[in-house]
């Protein structure tokens, strides 16, 4: 284009401020960068605001991170200037800049990644061993009635179906082409269910230690059980265990899953753990329309607000979020921890945790509760 | 990029938010802009906020001010296709063939297609505004099947082709972000958080939407809202809640009641939800004291 040859000066600042927000968590996509060049000249633009609420429209910041946006944005127009007006909230954008992808990105500890990093850390790590004993009926329940009662969902497509709520006429009118136009038959169609995602997020810190063995031999035979199961074990820092637990035999599984994971029975920053969680888009993504369980006392040593936000957050993506503590055993519980009573209204049930029974019994009761 | 300075004779935010506010509606100067390049760009506006901020008067007010058909497409979980785009008339096709006997019929002719709304608006692009209400309610595949509506704004029936629009439609969708949308359906559009407007803009609000309100009423209802949305309801008011209190309080004081009475008597048009009343009753006569004041 001929325009390319005489823009670029003036064309350079909005793109290097394009550049500036995707250093810091923004994901602008290059279609975005035209609109926004286009957005600017249309406005005119006359005045710096003018700049500004371009981007706002067309970058599409999300709502929570617009305070960082206007951060950005007087720190790459104003300059200076707007560093001597507020010195003290600057400091914020640059950490966020040196920062970046870094190492101090917290606790997240992948299954590629996770024992070298986790050595040189100071938080107690430990290695974990299960000892093995025999299947509860518990477990076996589940691996028998997983298929058939595990939350479905409805899919986007229809099939043929003996009976349904839709007449399939699309079949119909092809059968009565054949036939010289004579209707025979009325084809029937229903939604194809699908099963659901299940997101199990366990926690493994000191407070929950008698319960972390029965909750992992359960995320096992979940595992197991039924396709689209997503499992992540939490304490002061996050690990997938999804793969290793994919292994058939459960002592293979478990152990291999002991290794990978090196913050046991350690303390807890629930918060941390989940905003670590869906800060990271392949993982963020896993809560979409899933069923999230959380397996947790809800004992954090962290700031309860990273907590609630967090949860908020899940509850948004998520179809259904439960949250079953070991606390919650008589029937009309009543949270007290100071963490348990912020998240309570964005979580769909607070339910019991105390046994695998328990546990059980609930995951199996998702999917006739609230249907599709 | 399909850019157009111009559309009917609105050439800037400032002229579209005139020309909003001789729609009746008030529009501050971010979604003025988003509006006006929404236009301009050819692209689907996308508007977020919690219920009740006026995001479907927005589009309905576009609208207006284009002088063209709202079409509206409200999605609820389960929407599909044939309820979004077009469906074939089976019932009319089996009769005609029957009809037809031994002659040749082309079954598949516009006679036969039933038009929903996104066809509807793609068919005339110049005089519809297509509005996708609470598209968090839809399920993700429908999501990434508006995707690809949104981006070419083509359709594809099997039995006829694809149908082009002659120019991009004005497409306004919006969400209470009950659900985080996707990514890519945010990067098509240009985007615009509706927060709750400022008690200067939304007293101005209320008198313009409410019949007889008086300025002083208007004030106080917006001041009380303003310190209602503060607290951690379930349901916090919206505009239109401000709007029909203000309403109600001025109907109660006609009949007789005080003043303060009034606003309180009246408090279930604002709160709508059994344990936020429960919640606010102890401190409602101060709260309403506070902003009479």
């Amino acid at each position: 284009m001929s325009d390319e040859l005489t823009l670029p000066r003036a064309a350079r600042v909005f793109i290097s401020f394009v550049a500036l927000l995707r250093v810091n968590g923004f994901a602008v996509a290059p279609e975005q960068t035209t609109a926004f060049l286009a957005a600017i000249e249309l406005l005119g633009p006359r005045s710096l605001e003018h700049i500004r609420k371009a981007g706002l429209a067309t970058l599409a910041p999300p709502p929570e991170r617009r305070a960082t946006y206007d951060r950005l944005f007087d720190l790459h127009f104003r300059g200076s200037e707007a560093i001597e007006q507020a010195d003290g909230e600057d400091e914020e954008v640059v950490r966020l800049q040196e920062e970046g992808r870094g190492e101090d990105e917290p606790l997240l500890a992948d299954e590629a990644n996770e024992s070298g990093l986790a050595a040189a850390r100071t938080e107690a790590l430990v290695e974990r061993r299960f000892a093995q004993d025999t299947t509860t009926d518990a477990l076996r329940r589940l691996s028998h009635e997983a298929a058939a009662r595990l939350p479905r969902r409805r899919g986007h497509r229809r099939r043929r179906a003996r009976r349904g709520p839709f007449a399939d006429l699309r079949r119909t009118l092809r059968e009565s082409v054949r036939n010289d136009g004579e209707v025979l038959r009325l084809g029937r169609l229903r939604r194809r269910p699908r099963p659901r995602r299940i997101l199990l997020l366990i926690d493994v810190s000191g407070s929950m230690k008698a319960r972390t063995e029965e909750n992992m031999k359960l995320a096992h035979a979940l595992t197991q059980a039924a396709r689209n199961v997503e499992v992540f074990t939490f304490g002061t820092r996050l690990t997938r265990v999804t793969r290793t637990l994919r292994l058939k035999r459960r002592e293979q599984a478990l152990n291999a899953a002991a290794h990978l994971v090196s913050d046991w029975d350690g303390g807890t920053r629930i918060g941390d753990a989940l905003q670590a969680f869906l800060a990271v888009p392949r993982f963020g993504s896993y809560a979409r329309g899933a069923t999230v369980v959380v397996i947790s006392d809800g004992l954090e040593r962290g700031d309860p607000a990273a907590l609630r936000d967090a949860i908020a957050k899940l509850s948004r993506r998520a179809w259904r979020v439960s949250w079953l503590t070991p606390l919650a055993t008589a029937p009309g519980f009543q949270p007290q921890t100071e963490a348990l009573i912020a998240i309570r209204r964005f979580v769909d049930d607070l339910a019991s945790g105390g046994s695998s029974e328990a546990v059980v019994s609930h995951l199996l009761s998702l999917g006739s509760g609230r249907a599709a | 990029m399909p850019v157009r300075s111009n559309i009917v004779g609105i050439d800037s935010p400032e002229a579209l938010e005139k020309a909003l506010r001789a729609a009746y509606y008030l529009a501050d100067d971010g979604i003025a802009t988003a509006s006006y390049l929404a236009l301009a760009l050819g692209k689907p506006l996308l508007l977020e906020g919690a219920p009740g901020v006026g995001k479907t008067e927005a589009a309905k007010a576009i609208a207006a001010v284009l002088g063209r058909k709202l079409i509206r497409l409200q999605c609820y979980e389960g929407i599909d296709a044939s309820a979004a785009l077009y469906e074939w008339n089976y019932p009319r096709q089996m009769l005609a063939i029957r009809q037809a006997g031994e002659e040749s019929i082309d079954i598949y002719g516009e006679a036969f297609l039933i038009e929903r709304p996104m066809l509807a608006a793609l068919r005339a692009p110049d005089a519809t505004v297509l509005l996708i209400d609470e598209i968090d309610r839809a399920d993700q595949e429908f999501e990434a099947f508006l995707l690809e509506f949104l981006s070419d704004f083509q359709i594809s029936i099997p039995e006829r082709g694809t149908l082009r629009a002659a120019e991009h439609p004005v497409v306004v969708l919006t969400s209470n972000r009950t659900r985080d949308l996707h990514e890519a359906l945010r990067r098509r559009c240009v985007y615009h958080w509706i927060d709750y407007p400022t008690a200067e803009h939304e007293a101005r609000i209320v008198m313009m939407r409410a019949s007889s309100v008086a300025e002083q009423t208007a004030r106080a209802v917006v001041a009380a809202v303003g310190k209602l949305r503060r607290e951690p309801l379930s349901k916090a008011p919206g505009i239109a809640e401000a709007v029909d209190w203000a309403e109600a309080a001025t109907l109660l004081h006609k009949g007789g009641a005080g003043w303060p009475d009034a606003f309180k008597r009246s408090i279930g048009v604002a709160l709508k939800d059994e344990e936020d009343l429960h919640y606010i009753s102890p401190r409602l006569d101060a709260l309403i004291a506070e902003a009479a004041a």
